[in-house]
C-alpha cells in the first residue's frame, strides 16, 4: 500500500533495526530450517514474505532483497525497476516521470538512507542485475542459505 | 585535430596505449581537446541517404555522432543500424542503447554487433519509460538499469565474457558511457550516483541539456569534491532553443528537462527569438567551458540541426581545429564553408 511505503521510510531507522534483528533471528533457525528443509519450507515462508513486505514496502518479490541498501524504499516499486539510483526523468516535485502520482522511489529511497546509520555507505553499494529466476522465491531463506554455504 | 596514423576511412584506428578504443572519439578526449558531440536523430525511414544527409550537417564540426535509440520512447531507424550506415564512411558514432527496449540477450548481442561494425563508443542509457512516446501501448522491458549495463558491458570488453559467465572471442573494444542529469531531484545525491557509474565503467559523460549554469557549477564541485574528475571525461548537454513557448513546453511537458525563468525570459524579451535560441546556446557553451573538468559539449538541437555548426562556429571552441569529416583530408581548408 502507498502510504504505508512512505510511513515505512519514514521510520526507516526503526525498520532497518527490527530488520537487522529479524535477520539475525533467521540465521539462528538455520539448523532448524535445515532440518526441516528449505525447499519444504520455500512456499509457506515465500507466502509470509509476501504479505509482511507486501504490506510495508509494496515488495514485489524480486528474490533478492535490497532494501538495507536502499532506505527501505523497494526499488522494484519504480517503473523502470532501476536498482541503482534514479533515472533522469524526476519530476521537479520530486515524482516520478512514468507515475506522477507517486514519489520517485530513489528519492525517497536517499530519505530513508539519510535515517539508517551506514545508509549513506550502503546506497553507494552497485547492485548487479537481477536474476529473474528468483522472483516469486523467499529472500529471508536465500540470505541465511547462502550465509551458510548453501545454493542461491 | 589530424592523426598521423589516420585510417582509410571505415577501418579502426591503432589502439594508443592507456586506450581502450580504436576510436577518434577517445583520440580526441585523451589527447585534451575540448571535444564536441552532437545527437542526430535516427530518420522514420529505411533510406541510408537520409542518415548520411543528417550526419553531413556536421561534418567538420563534431568528434562524435549520437546515434539515439528510440529517444522519448519514439520509433525510428535502430541506433545499431545508423552507428553501422555512419561507420561504413568513416564516422564516429555513439551507439547509444536504452534499456527500455531490450533484455540482456539483445543488449549484448548488439554491443558485439556494433563493436563489430566499427562503433567505438557506447552510451549506457536507462532511456524514458514507454508512455513518453508514440507506443505507449508497448512493454517495457527494464531488465537492466543503465549502471548494470555499463558493468556488463565493460565485463564483455575487459573479461571477454558474457554476463552469464561465458566466454567470447574477441572483445569489443568501446569506450562506454553513461547520461547524468544534474538538473532534477536528488540534486545533492546526482554526483554520488556518477560514482556508482563510473565504478560500474562509465569512461565519459553525457548530461542532459544545461540551461541553469549556476546549478551545474554546484554538480561540478560535487562531483570534483568526490574526486570523480580525473576519472571520467564530461560532455555537458546544450541546445538551442526555438522560441520562449518551445522552451516553456519543454519543461513541463519533457521529464528531466529544466529551463529557469531567467533563459525562458531572455528568450521573451528578443525580437528574433530562434536567433535569441542561438545566441543563449553560443553563452552556455562559452561558460560551461570555463567550469572545470568539462571535456566537451553534447549539442542536442533536435530540429534545429543544420543551426549546430554556426553555434559551434561561433563559440570559437574548436579554436581552429577541424575535427574529422569524410573528404576532410582529401580538401583544403579553403574549401571549408565561410563562418
Amino acid at each position: 500500500m502507498y502510504t504505508v511505503r512512505l510511513w515505512s521510510v519514514r521510520h526507516a531507522r526503526g525498520l532497518a533495526r527490527f530488520y537487522s534483528g529479524f535477520e539475525g533471528l533467521l540465521d539462528r533457525l538455520h539448523p532448524l530450517f535445515r532440518r526441516i528443509g528449505y525447499q519444504r519450507l520455500e512456499r509457506p515462508v515465500a507466502a509470509v514474505e509476501r504479505h509482511v513486505k507486501g504490506l510495508l514496502f509494496d515488495c514485489k518479490m524480486c528474490g533478492r532483497c535490497v532494501l538495507s541498501s536502499t532506505g527501505m524504499s523497494c526499488p522494484m516499486n519504480c517503473p523502470k525497476q532501476l536498482r541503482n539510483g534514479p533515472c533522469g526523468g524526476v519530476r521537479a516535485n520530486g515524482t516520478c516521470e512514468v507515475k506522477p502520482e507517486m514519489r520517485c522511489v530513489w528519492v525517497e529511497a536517499w530519505r530513508g538512507a539519510e535515517r539508517i546509520p551506514g545508509g549513506l555507505n550502503a546506497i553507494q553499494q552497485l547492485q548487479p542485475p537481477v536474476d529473474r529466476r528468483l522472483e516469486g522465491t523467499s529472500a529471508w531463506l536465500r540470505v541465511v542459505r547462502e550465509k551458510h554455504g548453501g545454493q542461491a | 585535430m589530424k592523426f598521423e596514423d589516420e585510417p582509410v576511412p571505415g577501418y579502426p584506428l591503432p589502439i594508443l596505449p592507456g586506450h581502450t578504443s580504436p576510436g577518434r572519439f577517445e583520440r580526441v578526449l585523451r589527447a585534451g581537446a575540448f571535444a564536441v558531440t552532437a545527437e542526430l536523430a535516427p530518420p522514420d525511414s529505411a533510406d541510408p541517404e537520409e542518415v548520411y544527409k543528417r550526419a553531413r550537417v556536421f561534418d567538420g564540426y563534431v568528434d562524435a555522432i549520437n546515434a539515439t535509440d528510440g529517444s522519448g520512447a519514439n520509433c525510428h531507424m535502430s541506433s545499431l543500424a545508423v552507428c553501422a550506415l555512419l561507420t561504413r564512411v568513416g564516422y564516429a558514432p555513439v551507439m547509444q542503447i536504452s534499456c527500455r527496449d531490450k533484455n540482456r540477450i539483445a543488449i549484448q548481442g548488439d554491443i558485439l554487433g556494433g563493436a563489430a561494425m566499427g562503433v567505438c563508443n557506447v552510451l549506457c542509457l536507462t532511456g524514458d519509460g514507454v508512455q513518453a512516446g508514440d507506443h505507449p501501448q508497448a512493454k517495457p522491458v527494464f531488465d537492466l538499469d543503465s549502471t548494470s549495463l555499463l558493468g556488463i558491458a565493460r565485463g564483455l570488453r575487459e573479461d571477454h565474457r558474457f554476463e552469464s559467465g561465458r566466454k567470447i572471442t574477441f572483445a569489443p573494444r568501446v569506450l562506454l558511457g553513461a547520461a547524468e542529469n544534474p538538473n532534477v531531484s536528488p540534486v545533492e545525491h546526482r554526483a554520488v550516483r556518477l560514482a556508482k557509474k563510473i565504478a560500474a565503467g562509465a569512461q565519459f559523460v553525457q548530461t542532459q541539456y544545461c540551461y541553469d549554469i549556476p546549478l551545474l557549477r554546484r554538480f561540478m564541485t560535487a562531483v570534483e569534491d568526490a574526486g570523480l574528475l580525473e576519472q571520467v571525461f564530461i560532455l555537458i548537454g546544450v541546445g538551442p532553443l526555438r522560441t520562449a513557448k518551445a522552451g516553456e513546453w519543454m519543461r513541463t511537458h519533457v521529464p528531466g528537462i529544466h529551463v529557469p525563468d531567467s533563459v525562458i525570459a531572455r528568450m521573451k524579451g528578443a525580437q528574433d527569438q530562434t536567433r535569441e535560441g542561438l545566441n543563449l546556446c553560443i553563452d552556455l557553451i562559452q561558460e560551461v567551458r570555463t567550469i572545470k573538468g568539462v571535456s566537451g559539449v553534447h549539442v542536442m538541437a533536435y530540429r534545429q540541426e543544420e543551426s549546430v555548426a554556426e553555434v559551434i562556429d561561433r563559440s570559437g571552441i574548436l579554436a581552429g581545429r577541424v575535427p574529422w569529416f569524410p573528404g576532410r583530408d582529401t580538401q583544403t581548408n579553403e574549401d571549408r564553408k565561410p563562418s
